[in-house]
């Protein structure tokens, strides 16, 4: 026990230093609001105090309540999260004043976007005030399970659900709109991870060897393979093609990670690519977005690649420094405001604020595996490391689509967007990671019996 | 469970580096080119309410944008328009740009990389990214001499001019005639630029084709330079040499003779190489062609610039063409510029100026300089040689002085300028029996001291066919523009 005390290295609470990082992230915020306002109007806009201090009390807020009840936590996450947030609500305002100038009656998205962002704190807090130990939530394994399959069948019920843009991943409550397949990713998480904790010793060692592949017994397999294919079925039958691609991939990680056997990456990718083809010959929609991404300049692609085009024409317009918040047309673009945000922002950003933006998500990804690593229970470590993975996917689908790296899927660009359900379910996802990192980076409880207690004395430093 | 972890993390970083790789590649490094794609509206309406620059010839602006009260702050104009249309080309919003408006638009536009500095003291300034100026090579005085020469033949009248510095390449002028007003197509009137778009496309006289550099003619007798000179390179010729001349030749395989225009004879058999090309001979010269084969008359056209790509600063030029595998007959033809042979005005301005300037042709070129906006010059272009060799010096002599017995004794009289010594051969090109011939004069002066090259070609002046020469319609404009250059 001593000899583990000694080797285990204390983490320091760093608060202090969260809330330093939360006061320049505001400043990002804030800033990126005035800016707005210059580069459109002239001027600084009139509601700079409110909004302002609207967003410093959200942050305060969140500083306050993982001070509170997570003191270990992750100095950086919340930091990252609250600049993507506020530049995120600022362009989208930018966007609003463009489409408001060419179209006084246009539908506007940052007020709405600010209330979703407080219903995302709110739930941050929730989850944090909630879950204590975030080990409680594995004896939910099958709960978050079925409520998963729950809401992503919410779409394609009859009343509540409805097909936007040719996807049916959406529903209708009252004036609401929402997308339950965002959260259900978290649940999905949570399911894998307490799934796969109970057996991935059985799935790891049982099983019988088949053509040079370890294969796990059916019954070890069989549930979260039932669970995969239904997401699978669901997400294809809803032409969510991004989300299909995210929870395959988070399937498959989740599998490696707990069973460290890399196998399953070959398999599952051997897997992709033969879905991946046979979705291309089997959907039309499939093949549009595929061509569009090989020749977009190609007349007979012209409708399909309309997006794609405009976007990269804006980020090739914004070249390396942008051309200045407010200085661009971002509203060339279809959707600017939601999937194709991060074209609105290398437009008015440039490369510098892109590579920025993309920096800082790899640095959420960072927190979430460093977590992931030094976590000290399996189903945390699980957790923590579908939960980053799963993010630094989805930043990879969404980024790369916009950008001509990989065919278009429609993703929300975490935090960026416009996109309630999604803000959403990453502030929980947010939260979830804090609870882990706070458990992980606590000190090890001081277990040594009373009788030695003498001769083991630790001296806390904090 | 670490091991995997760490493995992800690795695979994450991949995946970032990816995306900072291509975001870079796409805003950084493919940017120009995806900035300067006709359909890329934003840089389009950038560009469209900058300042652009000016396009200068001899010392005035022929386009400039001046400042205008709607929604694209400039409007550009164009202040010669149908005068310089072959050069300044027009810039339109819908229809984009041609020209040097086209090939030197990331200078006029200030999108230039050279114009970094200039748009970062603009940006910290709040104003405005201006264009930088372009000049061209272009001399007003024969400009004007070529496109009022042109003109007085009719409005509709089909032809071009191309008047070249033989030492330099510069092109000292560039008319084409049916022309077009750029002022139309610039308007900020896109509804009116659309009707001026249709309206010219639909035009069957084809007003938007710079006939000087992207159609290709049947460059007739002007050819014989280059069979001349094909003749003497090969050594088995001096200006004095007897070839063949009489009435008619001839032609192997064949039923039929090669005759002389109207069937006149040459003035005796044989003749003098310098006596058949005073008077055109096509006998001599379908004969020569003969005796020195298809091979030894492409390599000299090539020599000259035939089947090239030489002119940077104006899109669209198409190359001249020797045929390619012709039997004896059409070799006989093409050593006389018909069959197959074809050529731009520009490719038999620089048959001229390649003898003039001592056999090397120069590439030509139109921009002169290109300056930042506070008419600091960025670039001067610098002369440079096409073909070093296209003939010997011996052979540009002797090749010189044929020319000059041409314009003082044989079929160029009308391009005789007084105390000047004039070089020059007349053409008069048979396209196909329902349509008139083409009349072509090229020429350069003074003789001794090549000033310019001109070539003129008069496709279709609507006048009856016999009144239809080299020397009759083709010389004299070719006389005034050489005239307006040397300064008589």
């Amino acid at each position: 026990m001593q000899a583990l005390r000694d080797a285990a290295f204390t983490h320091r609470r760093r608060r202090g230093a969260e809330l330093f990082l939360l006061v320049l992230s505001l400043v990002v915020g804030v800033g990126a609001y005035a800016a707005v306002g210059l580069g459109v109007e002239g001027t600084v806009p009139a509601d700079i105090v409110g909004y302002g201090g609207w967003l410093a009390a959200l942050c305060l807020v969140c500083h306050v309540v993982v001070r509170l009840v997570a003191p270990y936590a992750d100095p950086v996450l919340l930091p990252i999260v609250a600049a993507l947030n506020g530049l995120g609500l600022a362009m989208i305002h930018r966007i609003d004043l463009a489409r408001v100038a060419a179209e006084p009656d246009s539908q506007t998205f940052a007020r709405g976007q600010l209330v979703w962002m407080t219903l995302g704190v709110i739930l941050f807090v929730l989850v944090l005030v909630v879950v204590r130990d975030h080990r409680r939530l594995q004896a939910f394994t099958y709960t978050f399970g079925f409520a998963a399959i729950l809401l992503l069948l919410m779409p394609l019920m009859p009343l509540i659900g409805v097909t936007r843009n040719g996807a049916r991943i959406w529903i209708n409550l009252g004036p609401l709109s929402f997308q339950p397949g965002e959260v259900a990713k978290v649940m999905l998480v949570l399911f894998f991870a307490g799934y796969l904790v109970l057996h991935r010793d059985a799935l790891a060692l049982a099983g019988r060897r088949f053509a040079g592949i370890d294969l796990p017994r059916g019954r070890d397999l069989g549930p979260v393979l039932v669970m995969w294919l239904i997401s699978l079925g669901v997400l294809v039958f809803q032409r969510d093609l991004g989300s299909s691609l995210l929870f395959f991939g988070l399937f498959l990680v989740m599998l490696y990670v707990a069973t460290e056997r890399p196998g399953w990456l070959v398999v599952g990718s051997v897997m992709f690519l033969a879905g991946a083809y046979a979705g291309f010959l089997a959907f039309g929609h499939v093949q549009t977005r595929v061509n569009a991404w090989l020749h977009p300049f190609d007349p007979a692609n012209a409708t399909g690649a309309y997006q794609i085009i405009q976007g990269m024409y804006g980020m090739a317009w914004g070249g390396l420094v942008g051309r200045g918040l407010g200085q661009g047309d971002p509203t060339l673009i279809p959707f600017s405001y939601s999937d194709f945000i991060m074209a609105s922002l290398g437009e008015e950003l440039g490369l510098t604020g892109v590579m920025a933006v993309l920096l800082l998500y790899g640095l959420i990804v960072e927190r979430a595996l460093r977590t992931a690593l030094v976590c000290r229970d399996a189903f945390g470590k699980l957790v923590a490391v579908g939960l980053g993975v799963v993010f630094a996917l989805q930043v990879f689908v969404v980024v790369g689509g916009v950008t001509k790296l990989i065919p278009l899927t429609g993703l929300t660009t975490p935090f960026l967007s416009y996109g309630g359900s999604s803000l959403v379910a990453n502030w929980a996802i947010v939260a979830l990671l804090l609870r882990i990192s706070d458990q992980a980076r606590r000190p090890l409880p001081d277990l040594t019996s009373p009788e030695e207690d003498d001769a083991t004395q630790v001296v806390n430093l904090r | 469970m670490n091991k995997p972890i760490r493995t992800m993390s690795i695979f994450c970083m991949l995946l970032f580096a990816a995306l900072l790789l291509n975001t870079t590649y796409l805003q950084y490094v493919d940017a120009g080119s995806l900035n300067s794609r006709g359909d890329n509206k934003r840089v389009r309406d950038a560009e469209f309410s900058r300042k652009r620059g000016a396009i200068v010839a001899g010392g005035s602006s022929v386009a400039e944008s001046v400042q205008s009260d709607d929604a694209y702050k400039y409007q550009r104009v164009y202040k010669q328009p149908r005068k310089y249309a072959p050069l300044t080309g027009y810039y339109s919003y819908i229809y984009g740009r041609s020209a040097v408006e086209s090939s030197q638009n990331e200078i006029l536009s200030g999108s230039d990389p050279r114009l970094f500095v200039n748009r970062v003291v603009d940006m910290l300034g709040n104003s405005q990214p201006k264009g930088g100026s372009v000049t061209l090579t272009v001399d007003p005085k024969a400009q004007t001499a070529a496109y009022d020469g042109l003109r007085a033949l009719g409005r509709n009248v089909e032809g071009s001019v191309v008047a070249l510095d033989p030492s330099t390449g510069k092109v000292l002028a560039l008319v084409t005639s049916p022309t077009y007003d750029p002022n139309r197509l610039a308007s900020h009137s896109f509804s009116d630029v659309q009707k001026a778009w249709n309206e010219l496309t639909a035009d069957k006289n084809r007003p938007l084709l710079d006939r000087g550099i992207q159609e290709v003619y049947p460059p007739g007798s002007t050819f014989k330079l280059v069979t001349a000179a094909a003749a003497l390179s090969s050594g088995q010729y001096t200006p004095d040499t007897k070839v063949k001349g009489g009435a008619s030749l001839d032609l192997p395989q064949t039923s039929t003779d090669l005759v002389n225009e109207n069937g006149s004879n040459c003035g005796g058999d044989p003749i003098t190489l310098t006596q058949a090309l005073e008077v055109s001979c096509n006998v001599s010269f379908g004969d020569i062609g003969l005796r020195l084969g298809d091979d030894a008359l492409r390599a000299q056209a090539e020599k000259f610039g035939f089947d090239q790509t030489y002119l940077n600063d104006l899109p669209g030029q198409v190359k001249s063409r020797f045929p390619e595998s012709p039997d004896e007959p059409q070799t006989a033809l093409s050593a006389i510029g018909q069959f197959d042979v074809a050529a731009t005005p520009l490719q038999m301005a620089m048959v001229a100026a390649g003898i003039a300037n001592n056999g090397t042709v120069m590439r030509p070129y139109v921009v002169d300089e290109v300056q930042a906006p506070d008419l600091s010059s960025l670039e001067k272009t610098s002369p440079e040689a096409l073909r070093s060799n296209a003939v010997s010096s011996s052979v540009a002599r002797d090749l010189t002085q044929m020319m000059v017995e041409v314009v003082d004794n044989g079929t160029g009289t009308t391009a005789r300028i007084p105390g000047i010594k004039v070089a020059g051969k007349t053409g008069t090109a048979q396209s196909s029996p329902d349509r008139p011939p083409y009349a072509w004069f090229v020429s350069f002066a003074p003789a001794d001291n090549p000033k310019v090259a001109v070539a003129v070609l008069v496709a279709d002046a609507g006048v009856a066919r016999d009144a239809i020469s080299g020397s009759g319609l083709a010389a004299p404009i070719a006389k005034n523009v050489m005239e307006a250059v040397i300064g008589k």
